[in-house]
């Protein structure tokens, strides 16, 4: 399995043995963590949700492309879902490869990928005490549709 | 079969009902024929009515009724009780009339026979009818085998299949609702914004949407979904999918909002 969900904190460190390989002269991962702000408001606490079924589906062809695209060894994904802290892990991404430049680029891909395109959905609670569904719920009268789904445009994970 | 078959309901609808809204959609006007001991009924009487005015009974007065009381138009005449008449057999009568003949008809699929009550009548046959009643006949069906109809063979060999039993019926019914694809039942499932939204994760909905994009029109006026379509997208049976994809019953349908992982 190249994605998968976790409803616990995520175990970063036997992730890691998963990708350990003779071959590999390096590993890179990417850890996401629950910031305290967004968009110029407080954050005190995240939920995340997610279509399962789907997204697994779409984060193994994520993970699949990255393995054809670069020549790394082995790669990994898990995303958290249900209630987060600040600095709780959100998501993770390992990638062992021959060469630390592959390892890199294939880390960033999956993770640029899997913020655009895997079906999961992110609520904000915040200090004023409202909450918010991001790319949502400030975006509703404003249908632009490539705009919403650029990762770049929302800065957390 | 002892029931009146105008009044025999096909969900919910009576068969007589059916027809002529059937008709309507081919007819400038539709009229059902009655004796005059029929007219108070109120099945028939929910539509214009054409009276028997001349002497005799049976569907052969009610053909020339129609003929009197309209002598300038043909008339397409269909029997009420032919649950699996469609548009399609409709269309084909009407674009193959030929008006320079007493009449159109389709012929039996099982004797070969012309179909008197799925038929255009021609203002010419009112004269030729006259004169057939006069001399003792009573058949429209004979009366069209004597005078060389344009025939047509049916498009499905049981469009004009009519109903005399309850058994007739029971199988009608059965083959009825096999065939009906109009209304289907659907699960959606929603998420995030939309499932606050909708007041739910689930629901199995029937409707009769074709495609996902009408679908989220339907359910966007049910539950006041704040996204525009264009702001979405849409799986199917745990997929993504065009938003044109025909939709088929038992289909599980997920709107996916603007995604945030990460």
């Amino acid at each position: 399995m190249l994605f998968r969900f976790s409803t616990t904190a995520i175990d970063a460190a036997g992730a890691r043995l998963e990708l350990r390989d003779a071959g590999a002269g390096g590993f890179v991962s990417f850890e996401g963590w629950v910031r305290d702000h967004n968009e110029g408001r407080e954050v005190i606490r995240l939920e995340y949700e997610a279509f399962q079924q789907l997204a697994v589906k779409e984060g193994d062809r994520i993970v699949s492309e990255a393995l054809r695209r670069f020549p790394i060894k082995h790669a990994l994904c898990i995303h958290r879902v249900g209630a987060l802290s600040l600095s709780d892990m959100a998501v993770w991404v390992g990638v062992s490869a021959v060469h630390r430049g592959e390892a890199f680029d294939a880390c960033r891909y999956i993770i640029d990928e899997v913020k655009h395109r895997a079906p999961i959905w992110k609520k904000e609670y915040y200090r004023s005490g409202d909450s918010g569904w991001v790319n949502c719920d400030h975006c509703a009268a404003a249908p632009h549709h490539t705009a919403l789904h650029d990762p770049r445009r929302h800065a957390p994970g | 079969m002892q029931r009146d078959k105008a009044a025999l309901p096909y969900r919910g609808k009576s068969q007589l009902d059916r027809a002529v809204e059937l008709a309507a959609r081919h007819c400038a006007r539709v009229f059902v024929s009655v004796r005059p001991s029929q007219v108070a009924d109120p099945l028939r009487a929910a539509h214009p009515l054409l009276i028997d005015s001349l002497p005799g009974e049976g569907p052969l007065v009610g053909i020339r009724s129609g003929l009197a009381a309209f002598p300038d138009v043909a008339w397409l005449v269909i029997a009420c009780d032919l649950p699996f008449l469609s548009d399609a057999a409709l269309e084909y009568l009407l674009q193959q009339r030929d008006p320079s003949l007493m009449a159109t008809a389709f012929k039996s699929a099982h004797d070969g026979l012309p179909e008197p009550l799925c038929a255009v009548w021609e203002p010419a046959a009112g004269a030729a009818l006259a004169g057939y009643q006069a001399a003792g006949g009573h058949c429209p069906r004979k009366f069209l085998m004597r005078n060389a109809p344009k025939l047509l063979a049916p498009l499905d060999e049981r469009a004009l299949d009519n109903i005399n039993t309850p058994a007739e019926y029971a199988a009608a019914h059965a083959a009825l609702d096999a065939a009906d694809l109009d209304v289907m039942k659907l699960q959606i499932q929603y998420f995030a914004l939309m499932r606050e939204q909708a007041g739910r994760s689930e629901e199995t909905i029937e409707t009769t949407a074709a495609t996902p994009a009408d679908l989220y029109g339907e359910l966007t006026a049910r539950h006041g979904f704040t996204l525009q379509l264009e702001q979405l997208k849409v799986a199917v049976n745990g997929e993504f999918s065009d938003w044109s994809r025909p939709l088929a019953a038992g289909d599980a349908v997920v709107f996916i909002p603007p995604v945030a992982g990460g």
